[in-house]
């Protein structure tokens, strides 16, 4: 087994007696992106302050370890590896671009002249140049996120925590920093991601672990996750509603959408299952004018496992 | 690094931070200036005929401005708290918190930096006072040395009861309130009128309180007037205020943010 960069054994957060974390645990080996997924309020940003030593834990919470440091013993040595951007941005609004990533080469005790031309580096990689000598308050959305995850990258950590990195981001900017996500990864580092967005994993993430009021639900790659649910069927629709009709008749197991003309049968989307419904179709003389074939993506995933609230107007219970 | 090396090198980062803060929105820090400002001008040239008993003009001066200089620590000590406060509410903390630094580097570049910022306002009121007819009487070299420690033990004191303010403090506007009392403090203490002037019942209040030793200190070392015991006093009032700031500062900065 690859050596760990963040292990956690019953990650435990209470406030009060409300519990935020109730024992999770997280294993992410070093050079992968592992992401944390989520509803709001799930204990996200909770998991990730206390891994970045921001917060503690409670009392009751095994071990934390982040690059191969206890950070109940050696906070400061687990510190030294990491980089974190939070969800909220952290820069320093009221000094310059370029000010900001220069108090950062300060506090990684880089010389003068390495601090400056790492600063120049990232402000060039990170297309901010422009920008540099400005007040980062006066900054976009999407270039104080750039600013912050540069700033980030200053002290080169080996271990990169990104809480909700592209929230609030438009689809150019998300891209662009999934690009950067993907960059960094290239370059050995560690990242944990927190995110809402199944595509963001999907992207993104090695293995994926989906946390739900303070617990983690499901965990695995997004194949895997795609695996556990029920949500893959074969549609079939009809213009003509004599057909439609004969054809709901004819597939007793199907769920019907009267509305739209459609039938879904569950299906897992293989070719060899493809080819038998395809057979028996023509048995029964069921002729549809559309198939499309619909494999579960994340975000079945997702609704199954963190509750009903938000179920999409998908018949797919009725189906199994 | 030894841990000395690393506190210093981080303490004078996040001094330059502050300094670069104060440069570049120095608004904060004149708005402040002009309380003790205002009130000099107010009680000598409104007040002053009345306040000064018939003193004449250039007594009641001598006996306002080392209040009005102390009033001017405890002023900008205010933009401490709400700079603190301001400060802990954005992100940037929480980056820092979670860095390889020393812990207490933050805390100490806003002290220093409020220090070196409280020096520089009692130099600009003390600018004024001497225009508008201060003169120090009979001051020795020494005596001037004894009243520029005093200040800026007084400042040094005064800051981190601040920082313990604006740390407990959610936003600016709870901070600027919570440290009100450091700038009440000067109107009832003997800056204006000496405390046998007051009522009885109102004198300890008066007595007991950091600015009026302080501000008796001051005026002995810069006027000659008798210090007595004020002296021992103003210098025990600094020192248990700053120890007192300083533990409740790191307390309140090593607990969990919210």
């Amino acid at each position: 087994m690859a050596d760990l960069a963040i292990a956690a054994n019953g990650l435990r957060k209470s406030y009060g007696d409300k519990t935020v974390l109730d024992g999770v645990d997280i294993a992410v080996p070093e050079g992968t992106i592992f992401s944390l997924l989520g509803p709001n309020g799930a204990g996200k940003t909770t998991a990730v302050k206390i891994l970045s030593t921001l917060i503690s834990p409670d009392p009751a919470s095994g071990r934390i370890s982040v690059g191969g440091h206890d950070l109940a013993t050696a906070p400061q040595a687990a510190r030294a590896a990491i980089g974190v951007t939070g969800q909220f941005s952290a820069v320093d609004g009221l000094i310059t671009g370029e000010e900001n990533m220069l108090l950062m080469a300060d506090l990684h005790h880089l010389s003068r002249a390495e601090g400056r031309r790492v600063a120049a580096e990232l402000l060039e990689r990170f297309d901010l140049v422009e920008a540099a000598k400005k007040p980062a308050s006066t900054y976009s959305g999407g270039m104080k996120r750039r600013l912050d995850i540069a700033m980030t990258l200053v002290g080169s950590p080996r271990i990169i925590f990104l809480d909700e990195p592209t929230t609030g981001l438009d689809p150019r900017a998300r891209h662009n920093m999934w690009g950067i996500i993907r960059e960094l990864v290239t370059g050995g580092v560690t990242v944990f991601l927190t995110t809402q967005y199944l595509e963001e994993a999907d992207e993104l993430a090695d293995h994926i672990a989906v946390l739900n009021d303070g617990r983690i639900v499901a965990e695995g790659t997004a194949d895997e996750l795609k695996r556990i649910v029920p949500g893959g069927h074969i549609r079939l629709r009809f213009t003509d509603p004599a057909a439609y009709q004969s054809a709901a008749a004819a597939l007793r197991e199907a769920a019907r959408d009267d509305e739209a003309l459609a039938l879904q049968l569950p299906s897992d989307g293989s070719q060899r299952e493809l080819r038998s419904i395809l057979d028996w179709l023509d048995a029964a003389g069921v002729e549809a004018d559309e198939l499309t074939v619909h494999t579960p993506d994340l975000d079945d995933v997702f609704f199954a496992l963190t509750g009903d609230t938000d179920q999409p107007n998908e018949p797919k219970e009725a189906v199994r | 690094m030894s841990s000395f090396a690393l506190a210093v090198r981080d303490s004078s980062t996040m001094l330059r931070r502050n300094l670069l803060h104060a440069r570049r929105y120095p608004s904060l820090t004149l708005n402040l200036l002009l309380t003790p400002v205002m009130l000099l001008l107010l009680f000598v040239y409104i007040f002053g005929g009345a306040m000064s008993a018939g003193a004449g003009r250039d007594a009641y001066i001598a006996y306002l401005v080392p209040g009005i200089l102390l009033m001017t620590i405890g002023s900008t000590t205010i933009g401490t708290a709400v700079s603190v406060a301001t400060d802990m509410s954005e992100g940037i903390i929480a980056r820092f918190r979670t860095m390889a630094i020393h812990r207490g580097s933050i805390l100490i570049g806003h002290v220093i930096g409020s220090v070196l910022q409280s020096v520089l306002s009692v130099v600009l009121v003390g600018v004024v006072a001497v225009a508008i007819g201060f003169r120090s009487t009979d001051a020795t070299a020494l005596e001037w040395l004894a009243a520029f420690g005093l200040l800026v033990l007084f400042a040094t004191a005064l800051t981190w009861i601040a920082v313990g303010m604006g740390l407990v403090s959610p936003n600016a506007e709870a901070a600027s309130n919570n440290a009100m009392p450091l700038i009440l403090l000067p109107l009832i203490s003997s800056a204006f009128v000496p405390l046998h002037s007051m009522p009885g019942w109102f004198q300890p209040i008066a007595e007991y309180q950091p600015f009026t030793p302080a501000i008796e200190t001051l005026r002995g070392l810069l006027l000659g007037t008798g210090i007595g015991h004020n002296g021992w006093l103003a210098v025990a009032w600094c020192v248990g205020l700053a120890v007192l700031g300083y533990f409740w500062s790191a307390s309140k900065f090593d607990s969990d943010p919210k």
